[in-house]
């Protein structure tokens, strides 16, 4: 009789399906988990400890960096809790357009999960296709900041600047030599990017219809996804769960119609809740919130069309002056200098500021003593609660679930280790 | 749709805080309002309870999700690197003082703050409980909450703090065999220890650091009357 006993299997850091950098240890009985350990900060790099030792305002590109995959939402969490502690609040415009990037962002990353989920568990042109409309929204991201990515568009008291009037367009290049060729590319940059979001939005739904044609009614889909790692509504409350994780459970919780901020309680939309807790049901869940997505971002097009105005509070101390002011007038040459330099002292207290990101609650919580730098700043990372459910939902399940695990998570290492 | 929805913000948390000196205050503990949040600092000998009490009292509170749990060190609280207050008496001073006395000893140095959230009612509590550098030990919540378990070995690997009856208090952030607790004010920002590969030995070696701090932008509190009202409202 040959001996039978558990053995020990290291996945990751380096695998494609770990998604950045985990190492999962995992105890198995033939196929079957169980136990699974998670080792995570293999992408630690003290934000939040280097955030103490800066002026407020040159910690927003570090936040970009934790979830880098819905990069302007986590900007958001952090100019909200400045703004909090400061009292101040952001003129409507940019609040219309923090909405407007804020779903933006939610569909980058929602495109992002869906395609590597997929690709995850063996649909390869679900990936292709997602990234073919990601590309169009970094364009966006891009017009904006300047940046495909990291934007640290959201200041505190507003957002950078207001929106450009004129969609950059591809220009020939030696692979892009054919004109009829750049033509079809710039067709719809040839208005504002206002004009381009718009075309957008009218696209979209049609894409959303091709990613679901090829896997909602997918058996295969189906197979890997239906009736794993179902968790309960008791459950994943206790385990800490938000967002679609929590949803997809059925917990009708949603920080934007619960706790709004921005515009959120000026759009409409409407909330997918799921039934039974499994990677099918969040599935579902993700879907939707892209298509309300796209509503909202509609919304706030329309809004934005029609109602011109400031996009930055006219405090000096906080926002810059205008470039001409600052070279002109004695004031506002000293306001810039003061405000590069040293930055703005906020008041003594404590602020925690939560925003619904794609992937759950994401809270900022700073701890001030008056300075110009926070006393403490503790990110609270939404896959760091999910990620540490992984025991739980993958004991006795099997090997090759495990994957499929870590794309409902949605798990980003960025935000996780911080 | 339930009642709660009907309200605003401010009479849910107005009704947080009537329940909570209701059920606290003749404890002594004190309930901030501040920001629109709400903070009560509980002792460390009754904070388990209290949290229990919170997270079971279903109506009033039921703060059934634990959002966040970190630890503080308080240890340099309210210091800056550059006196600005005294400008006018003495003349400006332009030299950023670099050795920030840290007091390692100070009674209360760390903190563990708890957020938590209620779905029923949609409000938010922050418990906070101040902890001597001693014996920095506090009873753990994963019986109640088990996404505790992370949350308590991240402070733990952070700031060192203890937690009671955790089964597996392991480090979580920082790399295998690290030594120290690295968000404490009294380890540098730069660590001690950097690595490198080392051709002759064949493999990752590490050393003491070689990069010496460097304070950029001074941390200067400003009280002055002009920022004072200008932040106050």
């Amino acid at each position: 009789m040959p001996e039978i006993r558990n053995y020990t299997l290291n996945f990751g850091p380096q695998h494609p399906s770990a998604h950045g950098v985990l190492r999962l240890v995992l105890e198995m009985d033939g196929e079957v988990i169980e136990r699974s350990d998670p080792h995570i900060g293999l992408l630690h790099r003290g934000t939040e400890k280097l955030a103490e030792t800066k002026p407020y305002n040159q910690s927003i590109p570090y936040m970009d960096r934790l979830d880098y995959v819905s990069m302007m939402q986590n900007e958001h969490a952090y100019v909200l809790a400045v703004e909090k502690l400061l009292g101040i609040e952001a003129p409507i415009r940019a609040q219309y357009i923090r909405t407007m990037f804020d779903e933006i962002t939610r569909i980058l990353n929602h495109m992002m999960w869906l395609g590597t989920h997929a690709l995850d568990i063996g649909a390869m042109t679900v990936f292709l296709y997602c990234f073919r409309e990601r590309e169009d929204l970094m364009d966006c991201y891009e017009a904006v900041s300047g940046a495909r990515m990291h934007a640290a568009y959201y200041r505190v008291g507003g957002v950078y600047r207001d929106l450009p009037d004129e969609m950059p367009r591809f220009a020939a290049s030696d692979l892009k030599r054919d004109k009829s060729e750049l033509d079809r590319l710039n067709e719809n940059r040839q208005g504002s990017l206002l004009d381009f979001i718009e075309d957008f939005t009218d696209r979209f739904p049609g894409c959303v219809d091709e990613y679901e044609t090829l896997l909602t009614e997918n058996r295969i889909w189906k197979q890997r996804t239906v009736g794993i790692g179902v968790v309960t509504a008791d459950r994943a409350k206790a385990l800490g769960f938000t967002g679609p994780m929590l949803r997809g459970s059925g917990v009708e919780w949603d920080l934007r119609k619960k706790q709004p901020y921005a515009a959120y309680d000026k759009v409409d939309f409407d909330i997918p809740v799921g039934l039974n807790g499994d990677c099918y049901d969040r599935y579902l869940v993700r879907v939707e919130e892209i298509r309300q997505s796209n509503r909202i971002i509609r919304q706030c097009v329309d809004w934005l069309r029609e109602n011109p105005g400031p996009v930055m509070v006219e405090n000096h101390k906080i926002a810059p002056p205008k470039r001409a002011a600052m070279k002109s007038d004695m004031e506002g040459l000293i306001h810039h200098f003061k405000l590069f330099s040293e930055g703005y002292c906020t008041p003594p207290g404590e602020v925690y500021a939560a925003v619904e990101a794609s992937k759950g609650e994401f809270g900022v919580y700073i701890i001030s003593d008056g300075a110009n730098k926070p006393y403490r700043l503790k990110l609270r990372a939404p896959g760091f609660a999910h990620l540490m459910a992984m025991d739980e939902m993958a004991k006795g399940h099997m090997l090759a679930d495990v994957v499929a695990l870590i794309g409902t998570m949605d798990v980003v290492f960025g935000e996780i280790d911080r | 749709m339930s009642a709660t929805a009907m309200i605003t913000p401010e009479q849910r948390v107005a009704k947080l805080v009537d329940a909570l000196k209701t059920a606290f205050e003749e404890k002594g503990y004190t309930i901030e309002q501040d920001f629109g949040e709400v903070t009560m600092t509980v002792p460390r000998e009754d904070l388990l309870d209290t949290l229990f009490e919170l997270y079971g009292q279903a109506p009033v509170f039921g703060f059934e999700q634990l959002i966040d749990l970190c630890g503080v060190d308080y240890s340099t609280y309210g210091q800056v690197e550059w006196e600005t207050n005294s400008a006018s008496s003495t003349g400006f001073g332009r030299g950023v003082n670099r050795d920030a006395e840290i007091d390692a000893q100070k009674a209360d140095r760390f903190a563990v703050v708890y957020h938590l959230l209620s779905i029923e009612n949609n409000v938010r509590l922050r418990v906070k409980s101040y902890l001597d550098s001693e014996q920095p030990i506090v009873g753990s919540v994963i019986s109640v909450w088990p996404v505790a378990d992370w949350f308590e070995r991240e402070a733990f690997d952070l700031y060192g703090i203890l937690f009671e009856g955790h089964p597996d208090l392991r480090r979580i952030l920082t790399d295998y065999g690290f030594v120290g607790h690295p968000f404490r004010k009294d380890f540098p920002l730069s660590g001690h220890l950097e690595m490198r590969y080392d051709p002759e030995k064949g493999r990752v070696i590490y050393e003491p650091v070689s990069i010496e701090s460097r304070t950029l932008v001074p941390r200067v509190i400003r009280d002055d009357n002009r920022y004072m009202n200008e932040e106050s409202n």
